[in-house]
């Protein structure tokens, strides 16, 4: 009794400092994102009037928002896969054989650890339209070279590109630990069975064991796609004409560029809703198989 | 048979060597025109290596063009500020989780793991505007203080101190200690591992981050290395690329040595967290 009584007394204290610290920064903020995006709230303003669904209804009409929203899709589906592949390629392949195993895995992970910020001002110079490494290819390679960052129609592909080659790195780790996990007399197993073939090994035991990574690896991706703003930010500024403006980036704009806060918190909320439903989706996707986390 | 696993590891080679072309290219080209002069930078031909290498040259002039030495420290203060204050307020939360039954354990913990769902880009705005109103926006406070509680680390911490023996912690409370000195000399001690995987986490996370530094903090007495090497990048108003290079090398460096120095630890950090 007057242990449990004890125990109550220092737990409370113990999380107390945490609490009062997550109430501050954490709870107030987000609840008042909640309050924020029903107000035409505009920083410096002495009050703040409600406007009920207004900025709603105005994003409804906001052809940049829409834009923004599409673009962040459009990123997110070119990058999600192709991290994604790239990333278990690379671990398929290190893991296959013994040779340069830790140089391959310390090169593909150099990108991940590097600033995004330093790496995106180096991609800006390798596409330089003059005097770029990747234009002085395509022409010895007797292509066209490009605009690469001032071409509506490429430079969301391009931002993208950059965002799979940072991120691969980082799906790749991941995926080796779980292939780590995969039991090696499972192939020996295979192969005395007649499987002789890699992909149908691959298909048999690698897929469907690694099944609970890849989900993982998968909504982790799609979140932090969700987050591309670093090179939006450095490289485009949204441009050419809005065609790499993404959700970050227009809450950037709208929160702290034109101090509309009661319109950025309206998009925030959006954002939230495609994070957060994104989570729950792996939440859903976990009770499904059984495995936990 | 060996005719059939030389093609085999060829292959792999073939294939890695490429990818690693894809990852590497970037940091190369970075170096190499970071000691180029500039008639060699606007020339035809590419070359890797410099017919008259200019380093001396362009990293004196990126040390000169902006104050990268105080984006540097700036840098470390801000990220050692926040991993300190992390522990220091995470670790008490996370053993009481873990070890304490107490009114409301489950509603806390249920709270950290819905908080775990937010990006903290999402609450930005009302931080931004908190900060405004106590005055400390500009600051190394504004650059600190919104991540010092990381429900991250507690649910880390939390999920690594469930693994911890009962036994220790009661044979510590035997010994008269109370719960606060369990946290410091007998939980910390047996959490090095998961530590190291949490320091790791955070302190790639704000050393490489932009988004919070670019809405906080405007002098750049303030500048974190990532909103050092904008405002360089921003300042040469030329083509100034060497330069340039030399400080996004600068900038770079750092974390890369001790990623390479480390880089077990740092890979096992990232996929600890990550799985867990």
């Amino acid at each position: 009794m007057s242990l449990s009584a004890s125990q109550s007394r220092a737990g409370l204290a113990l999380i107390a400092p945490a609490s009062v610290l997550a109430l501050l920064f954490l709870i107030a903020p987000l609840s008042s994102i909640f309050v924020l995006a029903f107000t035409d709230y505009q920083l410096g303003d002495r009050s703040l009037r409600f406007v009920g669904l207004g900025n709603f209804r105005a994003l409804a009409g906001d052809s940049t928002f829409w834009k923004s929203l599409s673009n962040t899709l459009i990123y997110s589906a070119v990058v999600v896969p192709g991290s994604m592949l790239l990333g278990l390629v690379s671990a398929l392949l290190i893991d296959a054989g013994t040779s340069l195993r830790s140089f391959y895995r310390t090169a593909f992970f150099l990108p991940v650890m590097a600033s995004l910020l330093a790496m995106a001002v180096v991609w800006e110079f390798m596409l330089h339209p003059s005097f770029g490494i990747v234009n002085a290819t395509m022409k010895a390679l007797g292509f066209a070279p490009h605009n690469w960052l001032k071409d509506g129609g490429i430079a969301l592909y391009v931002l993208a590109i950059i965002g799979i080659w940072q991120s691969f790195g980082f799906n790749m780790v991941l995926f080796m630990a779980g292939l780590s996990a995969i039991p090696r007399d499972l192939y020996d197993a295979a192969e005395m069975d007649g499987t002789p073939n890699a992909w149908a090994r691959f298909k048999l035991i690698t897929w469907p064991l690694l099944a609970p990574v890849t989900i993982f690896v998968a909504v982790t991706s799609v979140i932090r796609s969700f987050q591309v703003f670093d090179t939006v930010h450095a490289l485009t500024q949204g441009g050419p004409n809005k065609a790499t403006e993404v959700l970050l980036y227009t809450i950037y704009a709208e929160g702290f560029e034109f101090f509309r806060s009661g319109h950025a918190a309206a998009i925030t909320i959006v954002f939230i809703m495609l994070v957060v439903g994104v989570s729950l989706l792996r939440f859903v996707s976990l009770k499904k198989n059984g495995a936990s986390a | 048979m060996t005719a059939r696993s030389f093609a085999t590891s060829a292959f792999r080679h073939a294939a890695l060597l490429s990818i690693a072309t894809f990852a590497l290219l970037p940091f190369a080209v970075m170096v190499s025109t970071s000691i180029k002069p500039a008639n060699e930078i606007f020339s035809d031909t590419v070359r890797w290596w410099p017919q008259k290498p200019a380093i001396i040259e362009n990293y004196s002039e990126a040390f000169s063009a902006a104050p990268l030495l105080l984006y540097l420290v700036n840098g470390v203060v801000v990220t050692a500020a926040i991993f300190f204050l992390q522990v220091l307020v995470a670790l008490p939360a996370a053993y009481a989780l873990a070890k304490l039954r107490f009114f409301g354990r489950h509603v806390a913990f249920g709270f950290v793991l819905f908080c775990l769902l937010i990006p903290y880009q999402a609450i930005a705005v009302p931080l931004f505007i908190l900060l405004y109103y106590v005055g400390l926006l500009d600051s190394y406070s504004a650059l600190v203080l919104p991540f010092i509680i990381s429900v991250f680390g507690i649910f880390l911490m939390r999920q690594f101190f469930m693994g911890v023996p009962d036994d220790l912690v009661d044979a510590a409370r035997m010994d008269g200690m109370s719960e606060l000195s369990i946290v410091w000399r007998v939980m910390l001690p047996a959490a090095v591992p998961a530590l190291t995987a949490f320091g790791v986490f955070s302190v790639v996370a704000h050393w490489n981050d932009y988004f919070w530094p670019l809405v906080a903090v405007s002098s750049d007495s303030y500048f974190t290395p990532p909103l050092g090497i904008m405002a360089f990048r921003n300042a040469e108003a030329g083509n100034d690329f060497g330069p340039l290079m030399a400080a996004a090398t600068i900038i770079v460096a750092p974390l890369l040595a001790l990623f390479l120095l480390a880089q077990r630890r740092f890979i096992e950090g990232i996929a600890f967290t990550g799985i867990k």
